[in-house]
């Protein structure tokens, strides 16, 4: 029997990050997947990024990983989303080749020599003694592993919905993983349904482009990942359109033949991402609601009509796309559909995302009932670092709330599960000030070099940059009078007083490029760290705050509670504390305080039982 | 009541309190017996016979309440305070905030300030990705302003702990100015040492009184010399100099306009023909033949009953008010910015300084605050 430690179920965003993150670290991976030509795909929008999506793509991209690259190889429209608003929740988003950004993805793949990608259908996990030992294929063979990690999607149990139409499967034209998802069912995994959808995809010939408003793509040159050096492609625009009152009559009065409506789905799909009908249906005030018409490619007609995603029979679709401006004559080329799937309850997972009732499965993913490439493609991450760690025997990473969005979900997953699709938004982040997308590889790229995941290159490119910020960071502090700045032709009050470089910066009229031109900071560097540097400064006094805070949260995290810690034996913790703890499983003190519903009478009685169980353990 | 090794006990009455709603939230009973100390030591041990019963802890059936959810932090905390009040309107004002109207008003401030994270947080997560339901821009505003001249209320009531510790009234002066005697008149009580040698109190000498139900501690100090030469002396002036500094009241026994600012002149020793006059606004008293005394007392009662929370008023300590003026802080400068960004951080300092008052965030500190008054954990 072959034998891999890592074995990844599922070719997606996440299975793709979970498997190289493993390799990078040097541990010999299987992917398995149903079609290797569908490595990489993109099954929904062909877009990298957003809010708080954004953030995500670049602190996997810290970590060395596949998505950002993959999305600058691909990308033919850069659109810097929330750019009125403060940098720490700017969303940068870009549009990709469907076809570009597939082949980096398996190039990347490709190019890892510790990772193997076998065809096959997984139809079981083998179990030995309470842990996994294995998977077997539809073909009869079994591989023999320490860890699996399963990045199934909504392949597992997935049917399609289209008006009165069925199919099973996890995308329109392929299978589903049945057989698996009734093997998960008796290991007992506790499972339930959601469903997401996606739009019609159109014929670009014939939308009529010239009555419409166009997008163009950002003029600036920033890039998704920081080692990619430049735009590859040429970039093309998109274009805006809005639904309208005769639009919406069709749907309403086609809402009875919607699966949505019809009853045929009761799971939940996102409230962030509603489907046309749900907009008509729950905003009914509302003349109009917007569509970015988005090229899939550039070798290619498809146009992805962003903002429309329904379930609605072929034939309605047609008939309420032809009544919206620039698209009276649409053809179209693939008919929208709801999916609705199997997804694991992520609490029955600890922070590694790995299942506590079966050591050894991970799971990464929309099959945690998150919704998005961006966040199936961190948690891929999570799972493949700590599952890595565990083979290499190397300390976890310690990715928190106040270092990473990437925790910031796994925790929010973990302690709270979904009731819908989960998508990242940078409101669930409360210390967000510190994490800004432009931050990320400072925050982050030291934890990825100590776990041994980067490549040389980007260790090279990290150090000299750390060196430029140090040189930068030694000019901000030099202190200057007012009598000085004025000196430099700068505006400075008297009552400033003698202050450093970086207390004047906060004076209006000063910038790093002006300070530079003066020879009071150093020029050249690179525009993306003199940003970054330049909102350290402005966000200081509020981030100093927030220390007493995570001082607070740091020592509530060392009161542990994990190892089926007796929440029953707790005194004064009424059952409704206990069935909600019970329910969580918070392993730390810090995550029982984010639990819905624990009051501070239950957080009370909590510490007060753990000291006395450490004092007792310690005894 | 009989006990199986005593016999017959007495004769009581048992009352039985069954859970959740006792006032710990515990099965409870009580036991009223017959007051002599010989039933009452029966009783008591045949009790302690009784297997996993125990002697309770200080406070520790207000531990159970609080960990049973029966009471809030700040209702613990009033307790507390109450349990050790000495005074009439010490007990009155703790048993407003006994009753939880300051919990629930922080609870609607927490509401409001949370309803405007969520439209700022909208309007920074949705607004330019998708148009449906925008909240209307800065209709936070208002209600952040309004929350925030709400807590001014709050902040501008005088603080609980000079209600608990009681007002400090400094009696102050130069040597020999009758300051001594004064002290001991108003305890009546002799606890300093009346000296007719200069420089004799070093010791800055307390006593806690209650003068028409208000709590004050009565302070006396070393005479204040500009020109000391004795280093115990200097030692002495200095501990007066930080008591004055700490003053609530100072009552000013020097001559007229030359102690510190803000006292209350008193002509001391008006018996003796040798004394030196004060304007008629100052307070004439002997400690000889008490004239005046009762004046005085009168006059600080009333200076003393202004500085001090009064009954209905929501009174909290000064760790509470330390948290509401951060968060009054970030509401103000919430309602200043421009940037939406730093809009909803304030939003979240707020919110948090908030939790941590009802106790939503178990801090060490917090928790150190309940064993120091509770001794929970024995």
């Amino acid at each position: 029997m072959q034998n891999f430690p890592i074995i990844v179920i599922g070719g997606g965003h996440a299975g793709v990050e979970a498997a190289c993150v493993a390799a990078r670290i040097g541990v010999r991976v299987a992917l398995i997947t149903m079609d290797a030509r569908k490595i990489g795909a993109m099954s929904c929008n062909p877009a990298i990024g957003g809010l708080g999506k954004g953030h995500l793509v670049r602190e996997v991209d810290a970590f060395d990983g596949v998505l950002g690259a993959a999305a600058d190889a691909g990308a033919i429209h850069y659109r810097m989303l929330n750019r009125s608003k403060g940098s720490a929740v700017w969303g940068p988003r870009v549009q990709a080749d469907r076809k570009l950004f597939g082949a980096a993805v398996r190039a990347k793949v490709a190019a890892e020599p510790m990772l193997d990608v076998i065809e096959g259908e997984v139809t079981g996990l083998r179990v030995e003694s309470g842990r996994v030992s294995g998977v077997s294929m539809a073909d009869g063979s079994e591989l023999s592993c320490s860890a699996a990690i399963l990045c199934t999607g909504t392949f597992l149990g997935g049917v399609l919905f289209r008006g009165e139409e069925r199919f099973e499967g996890g995308r329109i034209g392929e299978g589903t993983a049945s057989v698996l998802a009734e093997q998960l069912r008796e290991v007992a995994l506790p499972m339930a349904r959601l469903k997401t959808g996606t739009p019609p995809r159109l014929d670009g010939r014939t939308i009529d482009w010239s009555r419409l408003l166009e997008q163009p793509s950002d003029s600036d040159d920033w890039t998704m990942s920081p080692m990619s050096s430049a735009r590859r492609n040429p970039q093309v625009f998109c274009a805006i359109t809005r639904t309208n009152p005769a639009c919406h009559d069709i749907i309403r009065a086609n809402l009875s033949r919607s699966p949505l409506y019809s009853g045929a789905i009761d799971a939940k799909g996102p409230r962030y991402c509603p489907s046309i009908e749900d907009k008509i249906d729950r905003f009914g005030d509302r003349d109009g609601h917007q569509i970015f018409l988005e090229p899939e490619g550039l070798d290619t007609s498809l146009v992805y009509p962003n903002g429309i995603s329904t379930s609605l029979p072929v034939d309605v679709q047609q008939d309420f796309l032809r009544a919206i401006e620039g698209l009276e004559n649409v053809a179209v080329a693939e008919p929208g559909y709801a999916v609705e799937y199997d997804h694991v309850d992520p609490r029955s997972l600890d922070h590694s995302l790995q299942m506590r009732g079966l050591k050894g499965l991970y799971c990464a993913g929309q099959i945690n009932g998150t919704t998005g490439y961006e966040e199936a493609a961190a948690q891929g991450l999570v799972a493949g670092l700590h599952a890595a760690a565990v083979v290499k025997d190397r300390d976890a990473p310690s990715l928190d709330r106040a270092n990473s969005y990437v925790a910031v979900m796994v925790d929010d997953l973990t302690l709270h599960g979904v009731s819908e699709p989960y998508r990242m938004l940078t409101a669930r982040a409360e210390y967000r000030l510190r994490l800004r997308a432009n931050n990320a590889t400072t925050r982050l790229t030291p934890i990825a070099a100590n776990i041994g995941c980067v490549s040389a290159e980007r260790r090279d490119w990290f150090e000299r940059r750390q060196d430029a910020r140090a040189e930068m960071e030694q000019c901000l502090e030099q202190v200057y009078s007012p009598v000085e700045m004025r000196g430099f032709g700068l505006p400075a009050p008297d009552d400033a007083g003698r202050q450093s470089l970086a207390d004047w910066m906060r004076f209006p009229d000063y910038d790093l490029e002006r300070l530079a031109t003066l020879g009071l900071v150093p020029r050249g560097t690179d525009p993306g760290l003199r940003d970054e540097i330049a909102e350290d400064v402005r966000y200081a006094p509020y981030v100093a705050r927030q220390d007493a805070e995570l001082r607070e949260l740091r020592a509530n995290e060392r009161v542990q509670l994990a190892d089926g810690f007796p929440f029953h034996k707790v005194p004064g913790l009424s059952n409704e504390m206990v069935e909600r703890l019970t329910g969580a499983r918070p392993e730390t003190l810090a995550q029982a305080a984010r639990v819905p519903g624990v009051t501070p009478a239950a957080m009370a009685a909590l510490l007060v039982f753990a000291r006395q169980r450490e004092e007792k353990s310690a005894a | 009541m009989t006990s199986p090794v005593a016999g017959w006990l007495d004769e009581a009455l048992v009352l039985w309190f069954p859970g959740p709603d006792s006032a710990t939230g515990e099965d409870c009973a009580e036991i009223h017996c017959h007051g002599g100390r010989a039933v009452i030591r029966a009783i008591e041990h045949a009790l302690e016979s009784i297997s996993g019963l125990r002697r309770a802890g200080a406070g520790e059936f207000t531990r159970r309440a609080f960990s049973n959810g029966r009471m809030d932090l700040l209702q613990a905390d009033a307790l507390g305070d109450m349990l050790a009040a000495e005074t009439e309107l010490q007990r009155a004002v703790l048993a407003s905030a006994m009753g939880g109207t300051a919990s629930s008003q922080i609870g609607e401030w927490r509401e409001a300030i949370l309803a405007a994270s969520a439209a700022v947080e909208q309007e920074l997560d949705f607004s330019d990705e998708d148009e449906e339901g925008v909240a209307p821009a800065a209709a936070w505003r208002s209600a952040v302003e309004t929350t925030a001249g709400e807590m001014r209320a709050w902040l501008d009531t005088p603080s609980v702990d000079r209600l608990r510790d009681g007002l400090r009234v400094v009696l102050a002066g130069p040597p020999n100015s009758g300051k001594s005697s004064l002290f001991n008149t108003l305890l009546d009580e002799a606890a300093a040492i009346v000296s007719p040698m200069a420089g004799t109190t070093r010791d800055a000498i307390e006593r806690p009184i209650a003068i028409e139900g208000v709590p004050f501690v009565l302070v006396d100090t070393a005479g204040l010399r500009k020109e000391s030469a004795e280093e115990i002396e200097a030692i002495g002036i200095a501990r007066a100099e930080a008591e004055l500094a700490r003053a609530d009241i100072i009552l000013w026994l020097g001559p007229e306009g030359e102690g510190p600012e803000n006292v209350l002149e008193v002509a001391s020793m008006i018996d003796r023909p040798d004394h030196v006059p004060k304007q008629a606004s100052a307070m004439g008293v002997s400690s000889e033949t008490r004239e005046g005394i009762p004046a005085l007392m009168q006059k600080i009662s009333e200076v003393g009953s202004g500085l001090l929370p009064q009954p209905g008023q929501v009174a909290i300590s000064q760790r509470y008010r330390e948290h509401l003026s951060h968060a009054r802080e970030a509401l103000t400068s919430a309602a200043d910015s421009e940037d939406l960004l730093l809009v909803g951080e304030s939003l979240r300092q707020a919110r948090h300084d908030l939790d941590a008052m009802l106790g939503n965030v178990a801090t060490e500190d917090m928790l150190d605050s309940l064993f120091g008054r509770f001794c929970i954990g024995k």
